[in-house]
């Protein structure tokens, strides 16, 4: 059917070639999205400007970041900060977008487990969304390391020496990580290229798996509701919009979600111009000293939850268990053996407790992981991690007994 | 058929080409990622013995990691007599005698501070405590510092060589 014609407009002659109105339809104006959702629908939209606000920033600070031992520090803390026009700007939306990022990523993996949106068809939903949590986990780890101070440093430090796996003793697997004994300038220069190049490739192809898997079964809805989307879309366009359960992503859909949008970018900026601290931390501003640990070492707040998990126990069992805490939410699509999709409130007392004592533990064990590790907080740390293990494996019992309704 | 199994050939042909050209490529990444000669090259130090002072805790430096080198005092010494782990671990050059170990924390690397008062450090990341000879004495640490491979040379010891004393601790598992 390679027959051209003569185009009528720029529009047909686009059309022709690139077939411009089906995927308009196919993407936007017939992509159907249910009436009865609410603002926490908006978050994906939220991550995916928090994204290009990340990468834009990204961009700025790359003409003038140095990867070198010596370099890194003085290349952010002074040109950057001091030299360059506007460089506080990129470098303080880099870093507030990198924090506020998860707690978006927090709250829309906690609307998904409350509203169900991870069954009956939405596990690749689920399954691509942890894959983007550790992608921008990886992210945010390879970020914290390129100004090169003492934070950077001594996370890099202890984080590569996870890796050793405790008794395993895997130094050499440490070492190959590092290209050296300790961190150095084999070490910046892979983590720079994971930072600038290979994990945002990955996000963005992941971003692209996300969206593919929601295509098809379509977003969740505040009741769990099963909508026929064919016959619904069809009563749309046969003029019954009031009728119809569902309306088009764009414009509609969208202007409700640019809307939230609005006004987070009023909060993220608000951020950025006037509370920007939250997101350096003082300790970073020392340049990296081998021979010198800082007093307290912690990592950035979105990891304190998993960390603290790690902390309480002697070392093997401390890895086992911080590696069971980062995989396992990825299972939960096949570890709820419930047959109901509905808000979490409205499937039984027992899924009710445990929605809301998980998100209380985890918002617990992150408080913990910023304390020191003394007295009554490693006791109520140790409790949390506990408990933290013991839902997930109560789990399965929990929800294969839970009533349809 | 006589073309689908032609077909069959080639792709079997060009899997196993493909297959050579993925491990080969495997196997330039993992080295490329490898610790460079030079990284590995410079690897040794060494230290003279005579330089220290009983009860100064110094900090050295080998392969960009802090060595803890202590001049054990007569006070110490007899503390430490009949703990076989600890006498196991002792370093002795001449008359004197030496804690000599990497200065990192055994559970994820921090350096754990000396505290001259009380003669044992501490690990400020989750609380690890180390006796004057790198026993554990408060967890989560799963074991004693590591001692550096060492070789005794008169006065000095040299770091990053294997020597007899180093090569018996070892085996004795007294180190890693
Ligand atoms: C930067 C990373 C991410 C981006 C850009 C992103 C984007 C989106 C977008 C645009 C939507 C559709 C609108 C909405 O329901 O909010 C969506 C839905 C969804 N996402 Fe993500 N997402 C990200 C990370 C995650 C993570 C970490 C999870 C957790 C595992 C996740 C799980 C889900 C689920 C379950 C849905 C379906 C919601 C429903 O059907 O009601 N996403 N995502
Ligand atoms: S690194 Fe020393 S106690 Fe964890």
């Amino acid at each position: 059917m390679a027959h051209f014609t003569k185009a009528t407009s720029v529009k047909d002659w686009l059309n022709q070639r690139l077939a411009i109105d089906t995927v308009e339809k196919v993407m936007a104006s017939e992509y159907w999205i249910p009436k009865n959702i609410n603002f926490l629908w908006a978050m994906g939209m939220v991550l995916v400007i928090t994204f290009a606000f990340l990468v834009v920033s990204g961009i700025f600070l790359l003409m003038y970041y140095v990867p070198t031992v010596e370099g890194a520090f003085y290349s952010v803390n002074y040109t950057i900060m001091r030299e360059v026009d506007f460089g506080w700007l990129w470098r303080h939306v880099h870093g507030v977008a990198a924090s506020v990022v998860f707690l978006i990523i927090y709250i829309h993996m906690f609307t998904g487990i409350y509203y169900g949106s991870y069954k009956k068809g939405r596990e690749m939903i689920w399954i691509s969304g942890m894959l983007l949590f550790v992608a921008f986990s990886t992210e945010a780890f390879s970020g914290y390391m390129l100004p090169w101070g003492q934070m950077s440093y001594w996370a890099g430090m202890v984080i590569t020496n996870l890796f050793a796996g405790g008794s395993l003793h895997a130094d050499g697997l440490v070492e190959w990580i590092r290209g050296d004994y300790v961190p150095s300038q084999a070490f910046i220069g892979r983590f720079f290229m994971l930072h600038v190049l290979l994990v945002p490739l990955a996000i963005i192809g992941l971003i692209g798996l996300h969206f593919a898997a929601l295509r098809i079964p379509h977003v969740n809805n505040q009741d769990g509701e099963e909508i026929d989307f064919e016959a619904e879309s069809k009563k749309y366009l046969d003029g019954d919009k009031k009728g119809s359960k569902v309306m088009r992503f764009a414009n509609d859909f969208m202007s409700k979600d640019m809307m939230v949008v609005g006004i987070y970018l009023v909060f993220f900026f608000y951020l950025v111009f006037f509370h920007y601290g939250f997101a350096m931390d003082p300790v970073n501003f020392d340049p990296a000293d081998g021979l010198k640990t800082p007093a307290h070492i912690y990592p950035e707040w979105y990891f304190l939850w998993s960390y603290e998990i790690l902390r309480p126990f002697n070392i093997d069992l401390g890895l086992i268990l911080f590696g069971f805490a980062q995989v396992i939410f990825i299972f939960l699509p096949f570890l709820d053996r419930s047959p109901n999709t509905c808000a979490a409130n409205r499937r039984g007392v027992a899924f009710k407790v445990w929605f809301w004592l998980m998100l209380s533990n985890m918002i617990v064990l992150t408080a913990m992981g910023k304390l020191p590790p003394e007295g009554v907080f490693s006791q109520i740390g140790l409790v949390a991690a506990i408990v933290f293990v013991a839902q997930w494996i109560a789990l399965p019992f929990i929800t294969a007994k839970e009533k349809k309704v | 058929m006589e073309n689908s199994s032609r077909r069959g050939f080639m792709g079997k042909a060009f899997g196993a080409v493909a297959a050579v050209g993925a491990v080969g490529s495997l196997v330039a990444m993992k080295k490329t990622w490898d610790p460079l000669p030079s990284v590995k090259a410079a690897g040794f130090t060494t230290l003279d013995m005579s330089n220290y002072v009983e009860g100064v805790m110094v900090t050295e430096k080998w392969r960009g990691k802090p060595i803890f080198v202590l001049k054990k005092s007569a006070e110490v010494m007899e503390r430490e007599k009949g703990n076989a782990a600890a006498e196991a671990r002792n370093i002795k050059i001449g008359n004197d005698n030496f804690m000599v170990a990497i200065g990192l924390c055994t559970h994820l690397g921090c350096i754990p501070a000396f505290r001259k008062d009380t003669n044992d450090f501490l690990c400020a990341c989750h609380g690890g405590m180390f006796d004057a000879s790198g026993l554990v004495t408060q967890v989560p640490p799963p074991r004693g510092f590591d001692i550096p491979p060492f070789k005794i040379e008169g006065n000095t010891l040299v770091l990053g060589e294997v020597g007899p004393e180093w090569q018996a601790m070892k085996d004795n598992g007294v180190t890693l």
